[in-house]
């Protein structure tokens, strides 16, 4: 398949639909809207249903309706928005049902910023709503990561009938770079027969079904949770993914950062390297489930003299690292918000200030 | 010889958790009448509200969402936009309706979605203890208004169905009750109504039920009809307030 030059948001929205997914309702907000617009042309040209809903609140229950009905749904937004939908996040996930949410970040708190910004991956990773709540956090690094993720992420929400989120930063969504939608990453829907509320006449069965979340018998609430909590576990068994950067050889400082920082820092690595430093990078793809043992290992190896988590966001991952590398060498955090993004200058200045 | 009557197949057999006299219990069984009479129970959705009829898919023999307190016009949205073959209808009280969920019904109605609400008007918040509500009547005493509803401090009650029908959408809008046997008939055919236009595809269709709440209220089930007919009829008067002809 050829490449095309796309914009992100908009790759994202195509890769949404090559992926099956034929409902998107949406609240604009930048630095995403392009998605909106996007899809609001081409739903139409596929038979797909584009809306646009009135607040992002009502947006996320537009989702949970129609993922409740068995059908492939999904929406993108940005920071205050995912804030609004978080009440409704906390419901699908309660429900069971799979759905699919690109948080393209923005600045905060409050209203922040519009400029990107990683500042929302303690909200994503812990959860996001209330309750005993876990999303798969996918974290693209390039645009045709970011389609690829999209694509992926479908099939892999209604495995564990979570939702997924895609997570990237506002530089994700409003770059241009040449892209391809892999044949191979095109997925059928499951069946939801089991569960969803497609209607009995659908189903050809004479029993109904319900999609519901409140659970008043105590002891059946806990097993329900139970039950959640042991997809959770085999998400951190079987959905880890992450990328090692100069990984091979002797190193004596690990890098850890995710998304469009990554791509500083490997610049920043190259940069050392040259000048005779060697420094590795592990990047994880899934913030949740986060690849603890990969980091761990990199930390550990011998030679490594200190661990540095490099965000954008005044300092969320570098919890994760820090439990990761259990306090065997020090761990550092560097990092820019509100859309200044650190350049490979200061990720190099900020390694050489600990080790020479 | 047929049986004369029995109970609606939509209906299912479990005794109901509602207080003796309320009319959650005629509500439900209207709309399982409806819906065994258009024959739409195997491609029916129903969505239960946050309140007293948040499990009152117990009560009912096909699909059911429960919706997160006022959300249920947006979850209907979703179901209907993505699956328009699916018959979708929201059953909501007047504290989920009126006052969380004021802007879902709103705009859900302004869309023209085509889906059906039975809003259920008792002026107060049933479930979590009879607190005031957008809808409870001037000087009516809940146990967050304990001097009574003061208009001077938190406005009048709302008149949802005449909020929506002042909308331009074409709709159908009308407010029934269910408190006495006489008004019972034409709150049935108010849903039928509204669920035909539905399966018609031609609009929006909301009934209002005046209904009581004899718990809340501090009323014997008697006193609560009196006492609905008395005050609430007159502030809520019944009839059709908007036709999508
Ligand atoms: C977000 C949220 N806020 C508050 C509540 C608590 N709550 C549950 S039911 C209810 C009021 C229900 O009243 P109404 O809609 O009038 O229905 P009724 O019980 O009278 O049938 C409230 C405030 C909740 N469940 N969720
Ligand atoms: S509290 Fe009121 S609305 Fe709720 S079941 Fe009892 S009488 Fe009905």
């Amino acid at each position: 398949m050829s490449k095309v030059l796309m914009k992100g948001n908009e790759a994202i929205g195509e890769a949404a639909i090559r992926a099956g997914a034929l409902n998107y309702f949406a609240y604009p907000i930048t630095p995403q809207s392009e998605v909106a617009e996007y899809l609001s042309r081409r739903m139409p040209e596929v038979g797909g249903h584009f809306l646009q809903g009135e607040s992002e609140v009502a947006v996320s229950y537009m989702i949970f309706g129609a993922a409740g009905c068995g059908e492939r749904v999904f929406t993108t937004s940005s920071s205050p928005g995912i804030s609004l939908m978080s009440e409704g996040i906390s419901y699908i996930i309660g429900a069971e049902c799979p759905a699919v949410f690109v948080n393209i970040m923005r600045g905060g708190p409050g209203l922040g910023g519009i400029l990107p910004s990683q500042a929302d991956y303690l909200q994503a990773t812990r959860g996001v709503g209330h309750g005993d709540c876990r999303l798969l956090v996918l974290a693209p690094a390039s645009v045709q990561e970011a389609v690829e993720m999209v694509m992926t992420a479908f099939p892999l929400a209604e495995k564990y009938r979570n939702p997924v989120m895609v997570l990237g930063d506002g530089l994700i969504g409003q770059m241009m770079e040449p892209v391809e939608f892999p044949d191979n990453l095109k997925s059928a829907p499951s069946n939801k027969d089991d569960w969803a509320t497609n209607g009995m006449d659908t189903r050809g069965r004479k029993t109904r079904n319900l999609v519901k979340s409140l659970f008043l018998d105590p002891v059946e609430l806990n097993e329900h949770n139970l039950k959640i909590k042991r997809k959770y576990e085999q998400m951190e068994r079987e959905e880890v993914r992450f990328e090692g950067y100069n990984q091979d050889g002797a190193y004596r400082a690990l890098i850890v950062s995710f998304g469009t920082m990554s791509r500083v820092c490997r610049t920043a690595i190259d940069i050392m390297k040259a000048d005779g430093l060697e420094v590795a990078m592990i990047r994880p793809q899934t913030l949740f489930p986060y690849p603890l043992q990969a980091v761990r290992d990199a930390a550990w190896k011998k030679g490594c003299q200190a661990v540095f988590s490099i965000e954008m966001n005044m300092g969320q991952m570098v919890e994760d690292v820090r439990l990761a590398v259990q306090g065997r060498c020090p761990v550092h955090w560097y990092g820019k918000c509100g859309g200044e993004v650190p350049t490979p200058e200061e990720v190099v200045e900020t390694v050489r200030a600990v080790v020479q | 010889m047929g049986k004369t009557f029995q109970k609606p197949e939509a209906l299912s057999d479990q005794p109901t958790h509602y207080c003796p006299g309320c009319t959650h219990g005629v509500a439900h069984r209207l709309v399982a009448e409806v819906i065994d009479e258009l024959g739409i129970r195997g491609r029916t959705v129903g969505i239960a509200p946050v309140g007293c009829a948040v499990l009152a898919y117990n009560y009912f023999t096909f699909d059911f969402q429960e919706a997160a307190h006022g959300r249920a016009p947006a979850m209907a949205t979703g179901i209907k936009r993505s699956r328009p073959d699916l018959v979708v209808f929201t059953y909501q009280g007047d504290g989920d309706l009126a006052s969380i969920g004021m802007g879902e019904i709103v705009h859900a109605a302004n869309r023209g979605e085509k889906f059906t609400t039975v809003f259920i008007n008792n002026a107060v918040y049933g479930m979590t203890g009879g607190q005031m509500a957008p809808t409870t009547l001037p000087d009516q005493r809940t146990t967050t208004s304990p001097f009574g509803r003061n208009v001077d401090e938190v406005g009048m009650p709302i008149r949802v169905s005449e909020l929506l029908a002042s909308l331009q959408t074409p709709a159908y809008i009308s407010r029934q009750t269910v408190i006495l046997p006489k008004y019972i008939v034409k709150a049935k055919k108010a849903i039928k109504k509204a669920f035909t236009y539905q399966l018609e595809n031609r609009c929006y269709g909301f009934v209002e039920l005046v209904s009581t709440c004899p718990t809340n209220w501090g009323l014997t089930p008697v006193d609560a009809v009196k006492w609905a007919q008395e005050h609430m009829l007159p502030y809520y008067p019944l009839g059709d307030l908007k036709s999508p002809e």
